[in-house]
């Protein structure tokens, strides 16, 4: 086909694209510039003044704690779900595929549905308060729902099935003759899978953590709900601005630097990750 | 391989690692059917939660919208994402920011798309509503369209497109009779992917809504409902909309496998 066709085909989703995501992506970005009105609405004057107040300790703690639990999370998640990895790789090869389907499942159902799941466990009329008392457990349960802690599972339930998929590429891929050289020369499993499985499939676990990371540090509904408005993350910090203060300036600054944070990230991932296997390849 | 009591140190984290995945969504699933709908006591199987689903007007205006957005999001997605990701790869010089525009829907977190088209849509002083739910869904709804379309275009054999044309045909009937026919699995696969996504969204239907109760979808009526407190129906309508999501994508990743494709 000619060289001009391809491009009227794209024009129309192109156009959409443009006009309902780049326009409205670089509109946010300007708002980060100016400062909100005395009487609400926009001044239209340049100033740096509201991307600085970001950095204000008060908010800037907040950017800190929101860190804080999406890197728990982060680290949590890793540590489950390269386990399950680990353990779906070591499975005879032909169940794998359906041992990967069912850990991902879950993800494909609703997130609040997954979220309000967590409700029913950790309610006070719960079941896991259910299940203590049937037990015999009759003394104070602890508050579980609308802490922190309640938070970083709901975060962990709902993106785990990420971090398993992200850690099986790599280790369905290992040589299973290099694992079974180092046992030849001396190793043990324990040294083996220290010294040679894990930093081999590493990139697999950065790529995870940082999934969950960079998908948790911006979450506003989890923190809604499991942390019952508690206590604040980024992500209803920016709610608030946009639906309840009306101070759009400032929300427009505190999504700028977030994704600024994610976008940082997400390169940084890819750089290392891009590295890794350029060394592997060198070494092959 | 392994030793023994590897394996079995290997059975029990999987069987850890599921149980931690499904108790949460089959109790949620369980006790849809329990007649007292509350979880700490089970009082006998019943469907009545699902009758007071259908009966709770709320709700059923929640899920007609719903579907209003779901079918005219993917609608629209299906075509310009199809024939965007056409024309991407019969371009075989792509630019980088092209990949990046179309795939930054997918990437940009839910709430930064979110308050950029409220801003923008506030901008323009255009009546929030589920007209521009709609206009927003297909957004990402075109970028996943295009990724699963593409996906099949990597294995498409052009020649038959040369021999198209060469027989006199048009780009259109080309476009119509050679292409889409064998494109078709991705398609649908495509287009059942964006409606589960569409069914499923929430931040971004919540921002662009506007504040009238009209415009609710099933996603916002279940936020809501939450935040209110845990009442059993929630449990009837999670699991609903659960089977609705894997039911669908089940099916998109079946057609787009190549099982039913006959490649």
């Amino acid at each position: 086909m000619a060289d001009r066709k391809p491009l009227y085909l794209m024009t129309p989703a192109l156009a959409w694209l443009t006009a309902f995501m780049v326009v409205p992506c670089l509109l946010v970005l300007a708002l980060a510039f100016f400062r909100r009105g005395i009487y609400g609405g926009i001044e239209y004057t340049f100033t740096l003044e509201t991307i600085a107040l970001v950095f204000d300790p008060l908010y800037a703690s907040i950017f800190i704690k929101s860190a804080l639990i999406a890197g728990l999370a982060g680290l949590i998640a890793s540590v489950i779900g390269y386990s399950a990895a680990y353990a779906i790789a070591a499975m005879p090869a032909r169940r794998q595929p359906l041992l990967l389907f069912f850990a991902v499942l879950p993800f494909w159902s609703n997130y609040l549905v997954r979220t309000y799941a967590w409700i029913v466990l950790l309610n006070r009329e719960g079941l896991i308060t259910a299940l203590a008392r049937y037990l015999g457990y009759d003394g104070e349960m602890p508050r579980m729902l609308y802490t922190e802690s309640a938070v970083v599972i709901g975060l962990v339930y709902n993106y785990l099935p990420f971090v398993i998929l992200a850690c099986y590429a790599p280790l369905s891929r290992l040589n299973p003759e290099i694992a079974e050289a180092s046992r030849d020369l001396g190793g043990s499993a324990w040294t083996t899978f220290r010294r040679i499985t894990l930093p081999m499939t590493a990139p697999g676990i950065a790529t995870g953590f940082v999934f969950v990371f960079v998908l948790s540090i911006g979450n506003f509904v989890t923190p809604a709900l499991l942390g019952g408005g508690q206590f604040q993350m980024i992500g209803n910090l920016v709610y608030a601005q946009f639906l309840t203060a009306n101070d759009w300036p400032f929300g427009a600054a505190l999504s700028m630097v977030l994704i600024a944070v994610m976008m940082g990230l997400l390169t940084l991932q890819t750089f290392v990750s891009e590295r890794a296997s350029g060394a592997r390849t060198k070494e092959a | 391989m392994a030793d023994r009591s590897t394996q079995r140190l290997m059975l029990l984290i999987l069987a850890a690692v599921f149980a931690f995945l499904y108790v949460p969504i089959s109790v949620l699933v369980a006790l849809s059917f329990n007649e007292g709908g509350l979880p700490t006591a089970w009082t006998g199987f019943s469907t009545k939660w699902y009758g007071e689903l259908i009966s709770n007007k709320d709700i059923m205006g929640a899920a007609l919208n719903t579907l209003i957005v779901a079918v005219s999001s993917t609608f629209i997605a299906t075509i310009l994402g199809s024939l965007l990701a056409v024309g991407v790869e019969i371009r075989r010089r792509k630019g980088r920011v092209l990949e990046t525009v179309i795939f930054a829907p997918m990437i940009i977190p839910d709430i930064v798309l979110a308050i950029a088209l409220l801003s923008f849509f506030s901008m323009l002083e255009v009546t929030l509503g589920l007209r521009t739910i709609i206009v927003s869904h297909v957004v990402f709804n075109l970028a996943f369209v295009c990724a699963v379309v593409r996906a099949r275009l990597k294995t498409f054999d052009w020649t038959i497109v040369e021999a198209s044309t060469d027989l006199g045909a048009s780009t259109i009937t080309t476009l119509w009779r050679v292409v889409l026919p064998v494109l078709m699995p991705a398609v649908i696969a495509g287009a059942l992917l964006a409606f589960t996504l569409s069914v499923d969204e929430f931040i971004i239907a919540f921002f662009t809504a506007g504040a009238g109760r009209e415009s609710i979808t099933l996603p916002m009526q279940i936020f809501a409902m939450i935040r209110f407190g845990v009442t059993p129906e929630i449990n009837a309508l999670a699991t609903i909309v659960m089977t609705v999501s894997v039911v669908a994508l089940a099916l998109s990743q079946r057609l787009n496998s190549g099982k039913l494709a006959g490649q």
